[in-house]
């Protein structure tokens, strides 16, 4: 594996090669005695667009001062599944989305996204969330200087260069996308508000909405229901059922209420690895759960 | 096409602004030269010849708070040391300056005084091309944008921010004014250089000479206005804010932070040597004490007592701390720099968003 990350940030050509390489000794075993074209084409069918798999999270270890946040994890999601990640306070929720949007390095393992060549734990946040994974944070954090529109022309998906940025103007789809979301997320009446001084319930719905103005095809959100009552949640639960389906969804959350709400799938993390994985109901009855988790 | 011109220009200020800014236009360009120009001496609507560069200091004083207030304002970096670009661009027309008076020095050489009363024989490399004018502007322009960029791409991309950066910024220009100093960096050491004699082939104590450099100023402030507002008014404008208020965020929303601070940082810095440049010839010297890290934080007491986040409000600071500077310093000397404590304790307790925020509270009230 390690051989594999070294190689992606030596070039584009050993790359392609090493990738297949570290995917093919984990995943197709018998891939891997074969020759370099055919485990270049077996990479590709392993996450190429017909592939039920959209992110792969290979082996993934973090430290902080000593203490191992995440230990050899990995993960995979499904292109259109809606994923609950559960867990203790400590489990490494929070640092697993840190290191698949770019925030924090992880000391080694991979993290690929669909059909792309390319570790995303060599990249940085903002490539990354060109690529199209969407976070939103455990605070709500919004633009609070600028108006609830301003936010989400912000947010949109395009380019994001400097000189597009200065010289560029919003297109007449950019302003009906934006008008669409808004309508969405039900802040079409607060377009020209000061986000900063929005409620919070209000906050959270507009940082969906900047995701949604982001059109990104990995969605990691972070506690979305943090602060809200159970009208706002039970309407943030469909949304969020909406959105699975087109996009690939990752909620973590500690509201055990939420997560039976909308969970498909629930994976529980412990001291940084996956301790289980399946449905609601099974993880519910799961005794190794139980004791770490749901017991307490 | 023009209807799109239009919708650009409303966007960067409403009518009523650009009125504002017009008449602004109108008092510096036209008013205000004829006044010195062509009303006789002797009317009250003269304005003196010796008042001339006083006020086109003061302009170029506003350049500088409106570099600063871009940056500390909109994308919230605060610098401490935007006086060494003041410098730089200040002393890159001094070296021109120095240069155009060839065999007239006190020692009738074609070397500047201080190199020959430091006996050197030939002219430093870093010299050559500072005889010719459009060379010299170009140097003092893209020299401190090069060191501006430079020091922001090291600054930025190690993440250093808000109080580690203003102090960086401080020990910059700290540095730079100790080398400076030395006589054998070949800058004129402690005493910089001045006696300046002219510039483009005009004599520099004429009127007419002194009239054209104010105008001169009066054209790159409103200028620089211009095109300060026309990035806090575009998408860039918008994006820096938001890097400011959550940069982290703005990193997952794929913006580069670092490209954005930096082209705001090195913009800024432009304009603050533009600013320089502009100042030396009216002033007549240049010498390291322009670098003196108090120079750097004063300008921040400007865009302070301003206003920050007002373009306006930052030239206006300018222009108050610095009136009251020339006016007290004159009556009563040591009182000066109390009372610029004192006026920055005020602001900051009461006024947090300057005189331009007291000024827009002001008129929220009456208008309703």
């Amino acid at each position: 594996m390690r051989d594999g990350r070294e190689g992606i940030v030596a070039g584009a050509l050993p790359r392609i090669k090493d990738t297949s390489k570290s995917e093919a000794s984990t995943k197709h075993k018998t891939a891997a005695s074969s020759g370099r074209e055919q485990t270049d084409s077996s990479m590709q069918a392993t996450l190429s667009k017909h592939s039920p798999l959209v992110l792969w999270v290979e082996e993934i270890s973090v430290s902080f001062d000593g203490f191992k946040a995440l230990n050899d994890l990995t993960l995979t999601l499904e292109r259109g599944e809606l994923r609950c990640i559960i867990g203790p306070n400590g489990a490494g929720k929070t640092t697993l989305m840190d290191v698949i949007t770019g925030k924090t390095r992880p000391d080694h393992g991979a993290v690929y996204l669909e059909n792309k060549l390319v570790d995303l734990t060599t990249l940085s946040e903002c490539e990354i969330s060109a690529l199209g994974i969407g976070r939103k944070f455990q605070r709500p954090t919004v633009f609070g200087g600028h108006t609830v529109l301003e936010n989400c022309e912000l947010a949109l998906r395009g380019n994001k260069g400097v000189f597009h940025s200065l010289f560029g103007r919003m297109s007449k789809a950019e302003r009906e996308r934006i008008d669409e979301v808004l309508e969405t997320v039900g802040l079409s009446e607060r377009r020209g508000e000061q986000a900063g001084l929005l409620a919070h319930g209000h906050k959270q719905w507009l940082e969906i909405g900047m995701l949604l103005a982001q059109d990104p095809k990995v969605l990691l959100v972070d506690e979305p229901v943090a602060g809200m009552n159970h009208a706002e949640m039970e309407r943030t639960a469909a949304l969020l059922n909406s959105l699975a389906g087109e996009r690939t969804v990752v909620v973590v959350e500690h509201d055990m209420e939420f997560v039976r709400q909308i969970a498909r799938k629930v994976t529980v993390l412990h001291e940084g690895s996956v301790l289980a994985e399946g449905p609601m109901d099974k993880i519910q009855n799961d005794p190794h759960v139980i004791e770490v988790y749901l017991g307490a | 096409m023009f209807a799109r011109i239009r919708h650009r220009l409303l966007r960067m200020h409403s009518p009523r602004a650009w009125m504002a800014v017009g008449i602004a236009a109108a008092v510096l360009l036209l008013l205000l030269p004829i006044s010195n120009g062509l009303i006789p001496a002797k009317s009250a609507f003269h304005l003196p010849d010796y008042l001339v560069p006083l006020l086109g200091k003061f302009l170029c004083f506003g350049l500088a708070a409106l570099a600063m207030d871009l940056v500390w304002g909109f994308a919230g970096i605060l610098s401490l040391g935007h006086g060494l670009f003041f410098a730089l661009g200040g002393y890159a027309i001094g070296m021109y300056l120095m240069r155009s008076i060839e065999g007239e020095g006190v020692y009738r050489s074609t070397l500047p005084d201080f190199m020959v009363f430091l006996d050197w024989k030939t002219l430093p490399w870093y010299w050559r091309g500072f005889d010719h004018f459009p060379y010299a502007l170009a140097a003092a322009l893209l020299g401190p944008a090069l060191l501006a960029f430079l020091f922001g791409y090291l600054a930025f991309r190690s993440k250093i921010k808000g109080v580690y950066f203003s102090i960086v910024t401080q020990a910059l220009t700290y540095a730079a004014m100790l080398l400076f100093f030395q006589n054998a960096a070949g800058f004129g050491g402690n005493n910089g250089m001045t006696d300046f004699k002219r510039i483009l082939g005009y004599s520099l104590q004429a009127p007419s000479t002194r009239l054209a450099l104010f105008m001169a100023s009066g054209l790159a402030l409103l200028l620089s206005y211009l095109s300060c507002r026309y990035i806090i008014t575009s998408k860039l404008g918008r994006v820096v804010t938001a890097i400011r208020d959550a940069e982290l965020k703005s990193r997952f929303c794929g913006y580069e932070s670092t490209h954005y601070k930096l082209f705001i940082w090195t913009f800024s810095a432009i304009l603050c040597a533009l600013a320089g440049a502009l100042y030396v010839p009216q002033v007549g010297i240049i010498n390291p004490s322009e670098m003196q890290p108090s120079n750097s934080i004063e300008m921040a007491i400007w865009v302070a007592v301003g206003g920050r986040g007002s373009l306006s409000g930052a030239v206006l600071g300018a222009w108050i701390i610095n009136g009251g500077k020339s006016w007290l310093t004159a009556v009563f000397p040591s009182a000066w720099l109390y009372v610029l404590g004192t006026l920055f304790i005020v602001v900051t307790l009461f006024l947090p968003k300057g005189v331009a925020g007291a000024w827009a509270t002001l008129t929220r009230r009456w208008g309703k």
